[in-house]
C-alpha cells in the first residue's frame, strides 16, 4: 500500500484519539486567535474621537429593555459608508461609538431601519406613541405594539449592581473619589455625576423627571428608560469637528 | 492548494483499509448480543426529543414569519412578540432539533463504529436531561424577557454554566467510548463529531464570558464590548453554523449515507483533506458578517478570503457524499430515504456556494441586513441540516425499534412537502432581500433617495407571506414524519410483544 511507503501516514492520527484531539484543537484555534486578539492591540482599531461616554443609569436601563425585547433582531445600529446610508441615516458608525456597549448592538438584519443615529431625530412624544402603537404614526409598519412599556413601572432596584457589573467589564463608572475625579477630567463634572454608582437611583429619577420621556411625570415607566436610550443613540460624537477624511485613516 | 486538491481527487481512492468497513458491515450473527450491549435507549430518547423540538421550533418559526407578514399576530402579548419568540425559534431548531439529533446519532454511530458500548450510561442520561432541561428553561426565559441578547447565545449566565457542564460530560462519554473501540481505527464520522464537540466547547465558553449582576439576578454583562464583541459574536455565530450545523451533520452523513446506500464512502483521501481543511478554515470566516462595518478592513477581508477558499472543502464533502451513490443511482427511484440524503447534500452544495458568493464585499453590500441572508441560512438549515436528519432518522428509527417503517409512501409525501417548502422559502427570500437591497440604494434623477424605508417594507409583504407558507409546508412535513415514526414504534412494540408471547408459549410447550 502506498501509505506505508510514506514517512507520515494519516493512519497514525486515526488510531490515536489523543493525537486526533490535540491536532483538531490546533486546527480550530488558529483562526480565532489571529482575527480577535489583534483587535485589542492594534491602536487604530478604535478611532480617537471625543464625546463618546458611558450611558447614564436611565439610558443603561433603557438599553437593557432594548435587549430584553429583542429589538436588535430587526434593527441594526451600524451605518455603513455608502452614499444611500449616509443620506438615510447619517455619518457611518465608528467603532468608538459602541465601545461601552456590552453587548454590542450592531445587529444583523434590517427588518426596520437602522437606529445608530436615531437620537434626536424624533420627539419624545413620537417615540412614545410609536412604541406603543407603531401603526398610529407609520401605517405601513410591521413592528409589534409595545403597550406594556407605558404600563410597567421601571424596576431600578438593581441599577447600582448593574453598574458595578459593567464597571468590572470595563465601563468607567465610579465608586470612590479617585474614580470620580478621573471621570470629571475625562467627561466633565455634569456627566461624571451621572456615572457615580453611589447616586445612581437619584440620577436615574432626576433624568426621567426633567426630560419627561413618556409624557407622564407622575410615573417612571419602562418607556422613560427606552426613549432616553433611543434619544442618545449616535449623538455623542460631533462630526462637524472632524475633517472629511479623518476617520478613513482608521479603517 | 487547488492542485493538491485536484490531485487527490484524481486518485479517486475507495476505502481499502479494513477498519473503514466497520460502519458498513451488515448485521452479523452476533448482532443480537451486540445490540443488547449497545445503549440504544439513550439514542431512542434523543431521537424522540429531536422530533418534539423540531415541531416546536419549526412551528415557532412559521409563526414569527407570519407575524412579519401580518403584525396583528403579535396580539400585544409580550411573550409572543417577534423579538422574544425569535430566539425561541432559533434555539429550538438549532439546539433542540439539531442538538438532540446530534446526540442521538453520535451516540449511535460511535457505538456502532467502535463496536463498543457507551462509556457510561448514567453520564449519557445526564446529558439527555441536562441538555433538554436547560433548553426548556432557556426558551421559557426568552419569552419572559430573560436573555443575554447575543444572537444564538441568548442563554442567561447560569444556563451557560449548566450547558458547559453538560457539554464536558458529553465530551467525556464520547472520547472514552472512542477509547474503548475494539479495532485500531477511528471511523471518519467520529472525527467530525469530535471536532464539533471540541469546537462547540471553545465557542460556547469564550462567547459567554461575563460578569453576573448578582447571584440571584439573571442579567450579566459580557466581557467584550463594541467592535471586539462584534467580532467574537460572529466568530461564535458563524462557527455555530460551521461546527454545530455543518461538521457534526457531516459526521451524520458519513455514517448514514454509505449505510443507506449499502456502499463504501467514495473517497477516503477526500474525507481526510475535507476534514482538516474544514476544521481549520471555518474558524476564520466569521468576520464576513461584518463587511463595511466599524470592524477593521483587514479582519473582514481575511475572513472573506477564507470564505472563498472554504468552497473547496465544502464541495469536497458534498462530492464525497453524493458520489458514494455512484453505481447505485437507481436507489433514488426506489428509496425515499436516499432521496432525502442526496437532496440534503445538494442543498449543502448550493448553500456553500451561495455563502462564499455573499462573502464578497460587493455582493455583501447589497445582501447584508436583508432577507437574502435569512434565505441563505434556511437553504442550509432546512435543505441540509433538517433533510439529512430526516433521512438519518428514517434509517435509524426502524433499526432502534427492530421493525420496518410503517409507511414508505408517507416518507415520499414528507420529502415533497419539505422540498416544496424550502423552494418557496428560498425563492421568496431572494425576491424580498434583493428587492429591498436594490430599493434602498436607488436614487432618483436628482440624486435623492428614490424610496423611503417603509416603502421597502410594503414591497416585502407578499414575499413574506409566501415565506410563511413555505414554512407551513415544512412543518406539515415534520408532523407527517412524527405520525409515521409513532406508528412505526407502535408496530415495533406490538411485534415484540407477539414474538415474546410465542416464545413463552413454545417454552411452556417444551416444558421448560
Amino acid at each position: 500500500m502506498r501509505e506505508t511507503k510514506m514517512k507520515f501516514s494519516h493512519e497514525s492520527i486515526e488510531i490515536n484519539a489523543g493525537l486526533m484531539i490535540a491536532l483538531t484543537m490546533v486546527a480550530i484555534s488558529i483562526g480565532g486567535l489571529v482575527e480577535i486578539v489583534p483587535l485589542y492591540f492594534i491602536n487604530d482599531t478604535i478611532e480617537k474621537v471625543e464625546g463618546v461616554r458611558p450611558y447614564t443609569p436611565l439610558e443603561q436601563r433603557g438599553k437593557d429593555i432594548y435587549v430584553r425585547e429583542g429589538c436588535y433582531l430587526c434593527h441594526s445600529q451600524m451605518i455603513r459608508p455608502f452614499r444611500d446610508e449616509d443620506m438615510r441615516y447619517g455619518h457611518y458608525s465608528l467603532a468608538a461609538e459602541s465601545k461601552y456597549d456590552h453587548p454590542h448592538q450592531w445587529g444583523s438584519k434590517r427588518t426596520g431601519p437602522d437606529l445608530a443615529r436615531v437620537g434626536g431625530k424624533y420627539s419624545n412624544a413620537w417615540h412614545s406613541q410609536h412604541l406603543n402603537k407603531p401603526r398610529d404614526v407609520v401605517p405601513e409598519s410591521i413592528m409589534p405594539n409595545y403597550p406594556w412599556l407605558l404600563k410597567n413601572e421601571l424596576d431600578f432596584s438593581d441599577v447600582a449592581d448593574r453598574m458595578r457589573a459593567l464597571k468590572m467589564v470595563g465601563v468607567p463608572y465610579s465608586e470612590n473619589d479617585d474614580e470620580y475625579a478621573a471621570n470629571v477630567a475625562e467627561f466633565g463634572e455634569e456627566m461624571a455625576k451621572q456615572f457615580d454608582i453611589n447616586t445612581a437611583d437619584m440620577n436615574l429619577i432626576a433624568q426621567a423627571q426633567s426630560n419627561d420621556y413618556d409624557g407622564d411625570r407622575t410615573r417612571l415607566t419602562e418607556m422613560d428608560a427606552l426613549v432616553a436610550y433611543l434619544q442618545v443613540l449616535g449623538t455623542m460624537v460631533d462630526f462637524s469637528q472632524y475633517d472629511e477624511g479623518y476617520f478613513a485613516e482608521f479603517r | 492548494m487547488l492542485s493538491a486538491f485536484v490531485a487527490f481527487w484524481r486518485l479517486n481512492n475507495r476505502f481499502s483499509i479494513d477498519s473503514f468497513r466497520v460502519g458498513f458491515q451488515p448485521m452479523a450473527h452476533g448482532a443480537v448480543a451486540a445490540n443488547a450491549q449497545y445503549n440504544y435507549e439513550i439514542v431512542k430518547k434523543f431521537t424522540i426529543m429531536a422530533l418534539i423540538w423540531g415541531v416546536l421550533g419549526m412551528t415557532a418559526g412559521t409563526y414569527i414569519a407570519s407575524e412579519l407578514a401580518f403584525p396583528f399576530l403579535n396580539f400585544d402579548i409580550a411573550q409572543i412578540t417577534f423579538g422574544r419568540l425569535r430566539p425561541v425559534h432559533t434555539t429550538a431548531v438549532i439546539f433542540g432539533f439539531g442538538g438532540n439529533a446530534l446526540f442521538a446519532t453520535s451516540y449511535y454511530v460511535v457505538q456502532r463504529t467502535c463496536q463498543a458500548p457507551l462509556y457510561s450510561n448514567w453520564m449519557a442520561s445526564f446529558t439527555f436531561w441536562g441538555w433538554n432541561a436547560g433548553l426548556l428553561l432557556g426558551v421559557l426565559g426568552y419569552m419572559n424577557g430573560i436573555t443575554d441578547g447575543k444572537e444564538y447565545a441568548e442563554f442567561p449566565w447560569y444556563l451557560d454554566i449548566a450547558i458547559a457542564v453538560v457539554w464536558v460530560v458529553y465530551l467525556i462519554v464520547f472520547v472514552q467510548t472512542l477509547r474503548r473501540r475494539s479495532q485500531p481505527h477511528i471511523y471518519v464520522a467520529n472525527w467530525f463529531f469530535l471536532s464539533f464537540i471540541l469546537a462547540t466547547a471553545i465557542l460556547h465558553i469564550f462567547r459567554n464570558l461575563a460578569v453576573p449582576v448578582g447571584l440571584f439576578n439573571p442579567t450579566s454583562y459580557g466581557l467584550y464590548s463594541g467592535v471586539q464583541d462584534a467580532m467574537v459574536q460572529w466568530w461564535y455565530g458563524h462557527n455555530a453554523v460551521g461546527f454545530f450545523l455543518t461538521a457534526a451533520f457531516l459526521g451524520m452523513m458519513y455514517y448514514f449515507v454509505p449505510k443507506q446506500a449499502g456502499r463504501p464512502i467514495y473517497s477516503y483521501r477526500l474525507s481526510i483533506i475535507h476534514f482538516w481543511a474544514l476544521s481549520f478554515m471555518y474558524m476564520w470566516v466569521g468576520g464576513h458578517h461584518l463587511h463595511w462595518t466599524a470592524l477593521p478592513d483587514w479582519t473582514s477581508s481575511l475572513a472573506a478570503a477564507f470564505s472563498i477558499m472554504l468552497l473547496l472543502p465544502s464541495w469536497g464533502g458534498m462530492i464525497n457524499g453524493i458520489m458514494t451513490l455512484s453505481g447505485a443511482w437507481e436507489k433514488l427511484r426506489t428509496d425515499p430515504i436516499m432521496l432525502f440524503l442526496i437532496t440534503s447534500l445538494s442543498f449543502y452544495g448550493m448553500s456553500t456556494f451561495e455563502g462564499p458568493m455573499m462573502s464578497l464585499k460587493s455582493v455583501n453590500a447589497l445582501s447584508h441586513y436583508t432577507d437574502w441572508t435569512v434565505g441563505h441560512v434556511h437553504s442550509g438549515a432546512l435543505g441540509w441540516v433538517a433533510m439529512v436528519s430526516f433521512g438519518s432518522f428514517y434509517h435509524l428509527v426502524p433499526r432502534l425499534w427492530e421493525t420496518r417503517l410503517w409507511s414508505t409512501k408517507l416518507v415520499y409525501v414528507h420529502f415533497w412537502l419539505a422540498t416544496i417548502g424550502i423552494v418557496l422559502y428560498i425563492t421568496s427570500m431572494w425576491v424580498s432581500g434583493i428587492g429591498q437591497g436594490l430599493m434602498l440604494r436607488a436614487f432618483d434623477d436628482y440624486g435623492n433617495l428614490a424610496y423611503t424605508f417603509v416603502e421597502s417594507v410594503v414591497f416585502m409583504h407578499w414575499p413574506l407571506v409566501i415565506r410563511a407558507l413555505g414554512g407551513g409546508f415544512f412543518v406539515a412535513g415534520i408532523l407527517l414524519m412524527c405520525f409515521n415514526v409513532y406508528m412505526t414504534i407502535r408496530a415495533g412494540k406490538q411485534e415484540k410483544a407477539i414474538l415474546e408471547e410465542k416464545i413463552a408459549a413454545k417454552m411452556a410447550q417444551a416444558g421448560i
